[in-house]
C-alpha cells in the first residue's frame, strides 16, 4: 500500500518583481513527518514557508493537501474562505516573533480559545477548560490563564503560540525559526516539548531554521536551500553527517565546528 | 413653509439620490456597511451628521418627523435637529412615537413598539464592530466578507474571564440575518431585543466614517453571547416614579438640591403618554 502524502508541492516559485525568492520546489510530506528546511538567510526558505502556509500567494506551481475531512485539495484553487478555514482548523503556524503569532492585547486563555471560537465553539466553560488543558500541555501554570502574554517570558510566549495552534488538533504545523532569539537553555526546553508534542499528536511539521542543531534534533528529513533552489535533500543524519553538495558541506562545517 | 434659501432638506437632489442608492444597497444586504460620499453638514460630526444625511434623503412633504436624544425629545441636540428640518423642509414634527413616520435617534429605541411603515434612523459614531479588534482595515473587510467573527467572541470571553460577566452595556454587538455582525450604535443593550424582527425599517448613518447600513423590517437580529452566558438586558429594582412602568429603561434623575433622586423612564413620550392615560396628573 502506498501511503497518501499529506502535502505535495510541485514546481513552486515565489518572485518579488525580478528577484526570485525560490523556484522549482518539489517535495512531498507524509503524515507524522518533520521536514527541516535549512539554509542561510536569503536562501528563500522563509518565502517558501509563507507560500506553503498561504501567507503569500506563489507565482507558479501547485500545493496539494490531503484533508481527512475534505479529501485532496489544490490549495490555491480553493476559494479563499475555504483556504482560511483550513488554515485555522487543520493547520497551524508558529511564528518566530510572538508579535506575529499571538494577540498581545488579550489574555493567554483568549489566545488559546480564539481558534475554537473561530470554529464555532460557543460554550464559555468548554473553551475555558480546553485552554487550561492546553496550558498544561505546554507546561504553563494554569494560574496564568487570565494573564496577558506580554507578561510572559520569551519561552512561554512561544509555548503559548504552540498551544494556540494545537488546540484544534491540526495535522500540519509550519514553524519559522521557533527557537530564534531564545537563550540556549530555553531553546532546549522548547525543543524537547516540540519533540514530545509531535510524536504524541502525530503532527506533520515543516520547520524552517538556520540552526542545524535544531534541525538535527527535530527533523526526520532535511531540505537544503541555496539562492532559492533546493540543492540537497535526504534523511537528517545522512545530510548532516555525509553532505554531498558543496554548499551543504560548507554549511555543516561552518556551524558544527566548535 | 421651508426656508427658500435652502434646497428641500438642505442637501441637493443629486446628493440625496446618491445616498438613497447606498441605502437601497444597505437594505438589500442587511447589516453590511455600505460606503457613501458623506457630505459636510452645517453642524459638527458629534451631532450625528450621518443620521441627519439619511433623514434628509428620506424625508418628504407627507412625513412627520420625531427626533430623540437618549430617549428625550427636548435635549439641545434633538431640538436643534428638529428645528433644522422644520426650517429646511417645513414638514410636521411630533414628539409622539405613534404619529411619526421618521424617527431620528441618538442612543435609544422608543419604548412604544414601532409599526410597519415607520423608519428608525440611528446616528452612528463608530460603524465597524471589528475596528478595535482588527486594526488592519483590509483584513477587517475580509473578515466581514467571509463571516469570520470568532474574534468578536474573544472580546466577550475576556469580559467573562476578567469580570465574571459580559461588560458591554451599550453598543452591544449583534448578528444580523445570520450573516453580518453589526454595531447597533450606542443604544443600551436593553434596546437590543427591540431590533429583532422589528416591524419598522432601521437605517444607520455614520457621517465621519462615511458608512450606511440597515436592518429591513422583520429581520433576525441576535445579540452575541455564549450558551452558558446568555445575553441579558439591564433590569432595575425600581419602577418608573412618574408612570409606574416596570419594563422600561430608567434614568436616575436628581430632583432637588438635597440630592434626592428618583428613577423615571428615559423615553419621555412613552412616560408622558402613560401618565396622561392614568388621569393626567402632570
Ligand atoms: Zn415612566
Amino acid at each position: 500500500m502506498i501511503e497518501q502524502a499529506l502535502l505535495k508541492v510541485e514546481d513552486l516559485a515565489v518572485h518579488y518583481g525580478d528577484y526570485v525568492a525560490c523556484e522549482q520546489i518539489n517535495f512531498e510530506l507524509f503524515p507524522g513527518e518533520v521536514l527541516g528546511v535549512v539554509g542561510e538567510s536569503g536562501s528563500g526558505k522563509t518565502s517558501l514557508l509563507k507560500a506553503l502556509s498561504t501567507q503569500l500567494t506563489p507565482d507558479a506551481g501547485r500545493v496539494e493537501y490531503f484533508s481527512d475531512i475534505k479529501g485532496l485539495l489544490d490549495l490555491y484553487e480553493l476559494p479563499e474562505s475555504q483556504r482560511r478555514q483550513l488554515t485555522r482548523s487543520e493547520w497551524g503556524v508558529v511564528h518566530q516573533s510572538p508579535r506575529d503569532g499571538l494577540r498581545l492585547n488579550v489574555s493567554a486563555g483568549a489566545n488559546i480559545g480564539e481558534r475554537l471560537m473561530e470554529n464555532g465553539e460557543r460554550n464559555y466553560g468548554s473553551i475555558r477548560q480546553q485552554a487550561e488543558t492546553w496550558l498544561e500541555n505546554v507546561e504553563i501554570d494554569i494560574d496564568r490563564i487570565d494573564d496577558m502574554p506580554t507578561t510572559f517570558s520569551g519561552g512561554m510566549q512561544q509555548r503559548l503560540q504552540i498551544a494556540r495552534n494545537l488546540v484544534t488538533h491540526p495535522k500540519l504545523i509550519f514553524m519559522d525559526e521557533p527557537t530564534g532569539g531564545l537563550d540556549v537553555s530555553v531553546q532546549a526546553r522548547l525543543l524537547d516539548l516540540l519533540k514530545k508534542l509531535v510524536s504524541q499528536y502525530n503532527l506533520s511539521v515543516i520547520i524552517v531554521t538556520h540552526d542545524l542543531a535544531v534541525a538535527r534534533l527535530l527533523a526526520h528529513r532535511l531540505m537544503v536551500m541555496q539562492r532559492g533552489r533546493v540543492v540537497e535533500t535526504g534523511l537528517t543524519d545522512q545530510v548532516l553527517d555525509d553532505p554531498q553538495h558543496p554548499y551543504t558541506q560548507l554549511l555543516v562545517s561552518s556551524v558544527l565546528q566548535p | 413653509m421651508s426656508d427658500p434659501d435652502y434646497n428641500f432638506a438642505y442637501l441637493d437632489e443629486q446628493t440625496k439620490r446618491m445616498i438613497r442608492r447606498s441605502l437601497l444597497k444597505a437594505v438589500a444586504i442587511p447589516g453590511y456597511q455600505v460606503p457613501f460620499g458623506s457630505r459636510e453638514m452645517p453642524m459638527p460630526y458629534g451631532w450625528g451628521t450621518g443620521g441627519i444625511q439619511l433623514t434628509a434623503s428620506l424625508i418628504g412633504l407627507d412625513d412627520t418627523l420625531k427626533v430623540i436624544d437618549q430617549g428625550s425629545d427636548d435635549t439641545t441636540n434633538a431640538v436643534s435637529i428638529r428645528k433644522f428640518f422644520r426650517r429646511t423642509t417645513g414638514v410636521a414634527t411630533t414628539e409622539k412615537t405613534t404619529e411619526a413616520t421618521l424617527i431620528q435617534t441618538r442612543h435609544r429605541i422608543p419604548e412604544t413598539p414601532l409599526q410597519k411603515g415607520q423608519i428608525l434612523i440611528y446616528q452612528v459614531p463608530i460603524p465597524d464592530p471589528l475596528s478595535f479588534l482588527e486594526p488592519r482595515e483590509t483584513e477587517a473587510r475580509k473578515m466581514h466578507a467571509l463571516s469570520e467573527y470568532g474574534i468578536m467572541h474573544t472580546k466577550l470571553y475576556e469580559d467573562i474571564a476578567h469580570y465574571g460577566a459580559i461588560l458591554h452595556t451599550y453598543d452591544y454587538p449583534v448578528m444580523v440575518n445570520d450573516r453580518y455582525v453589526m454595531r447597533p450604535s450606542p443604544i443600551p443593550k436593553f434596546d437590543n431585543p427591540k431590533m429583532d424582527n422589528m416591524h419598522a425599517l432601521q437605517v444607520f448613518g455614520a457621517g465621519r466614517e462615511k458608512r450606511i447600513y440597515a436592518v429591513p423590517p422583520y429581520t433576525k437580529v441576535k445579540s452575541l453571547d455564549f450558551e452558558d452566558h446568555p445575553f441579558e438586558v439591564q433590569r432595575w429594582e425600581n419602577s418608573c416614579a412618574l408612570c409606574g412602568a416596570d419594563n422600561t429603561f430608567l434614568d436616575e434623575i436628581v430632583v432637588d438640591d438635597h440630592g434626592e433622586r428618583l428613577f423615571a423612564c428615559a423615553d419621555s413620550d412613552y412616560c408622558q403618554t402613560r401618565q396622561a392615560e392614568q388621569g393626567g396628573q402632570r
